[in-house]
């Protein structure tokens, strides 16, 4: 099994392309591999309850952990988030590289 | 966790994107966990530790440079090197030759070098890890 780190930058209301990004990280976790995705900068805005966070949360309930940068949370001052997103520090993204995840960046 | 050894390149240039907020807090939280740090600064990234950077007063909020503190990115590294060397890890600051010579940013922040891709290839080579951030 290999570990993932995607890190999404980008609001989905903005750029259809976060949506080939979220279907990638299904992919990798259909496929056996253990993923994580970290919502950071505009990329957290799909964390509220909207239309866009469903998708985020089927991600979730197919195994994917998804976890939303604490301060881009607070810049934007989202405090509720859909279902199965969990705020986490930006420490996170070291500890795993550091561990060795695959990590790439949209 | 042990001290590992982790590369980054970046590819924003200054004051333009929230690329390089995010990324400098990963290369803080990095270098205050110890770990030794590889920057590959590239394309925009290179001019980051352009050492003539100057702060700016705010006019149109009345504040001169020192009420407008306006931070510099240049500083913002020189702070990073700081941290390294209070924490025990290395960074290693490459400048992309080229890309400051197209934008005439060649006079770097001490403690930061000059190199070229081969320096990025290296540095992935012997890394434990490398996190790629582009631009978009």
């Amino acid at each position: 099994m290999t570990h993932y780190l995607l890190i999404e930058s980008r609001d989905p209301f903005e750029s259809n392309d976060v949506s080939y990004y979220y279907q990638l990280t299904k992919d990798l976790a259909d496929a056996g591999n253990e993923v994580t995705m970290f919502l950071v900068q505009n990329g957290v805005l799909a964390a509220r309850p909207s239309t866009r966070s469903a998708a985020l949360s089927a991600l979730g309930q197919s195994g994917v952990k998804i976890l939303a940068d604490d301060f881009s949370l607070r810049e934007r001052g989202i405090s509720k988030l859909a279902e199965g997103i969990v705020p986490a520090p930006i420490d996170v993204i070291v500890d795993y590289l550091a561990a060795g995840h695959k990590t790439l960046w949209h | 966790m042990s001290k590992k050894t982790l590369t980054f390149a970046l590819m924003d240039a200054p004051y333009e994107s929230a690329n390089l907020t995010t990324a400098f807090r990963i290369l803080d939280a990095a270098i205050r966990r110890g770990h030794d740090i590889n920057v590959f600064a590239y394309e925009g990234a290179s001019a980051l530790a352009f050492v003539r950077q100057a702060p700016h007063p705010n006019p149109v909020h009345g504040k001169n440079v020192a009420e407008e503190n306006h931070p510099t990115t240049k500083e913002q590294v020189a702070a990073l090197l700081a941290e390294a060397t209070r924490n025990g890890g290395k960074v290693d600051w490459v400048n992309c030759g080229m890309c400051v010579d197209e934008r005439g940013v060649n006079e770097f922040v001490p403690g930061t070098r000059r190199g070229s891709p081969a320096d990025f290839q290296a540095f992935t080579e012997a890394s434990d890890n490398t996190l790629v951030i582009p631009t978009k």
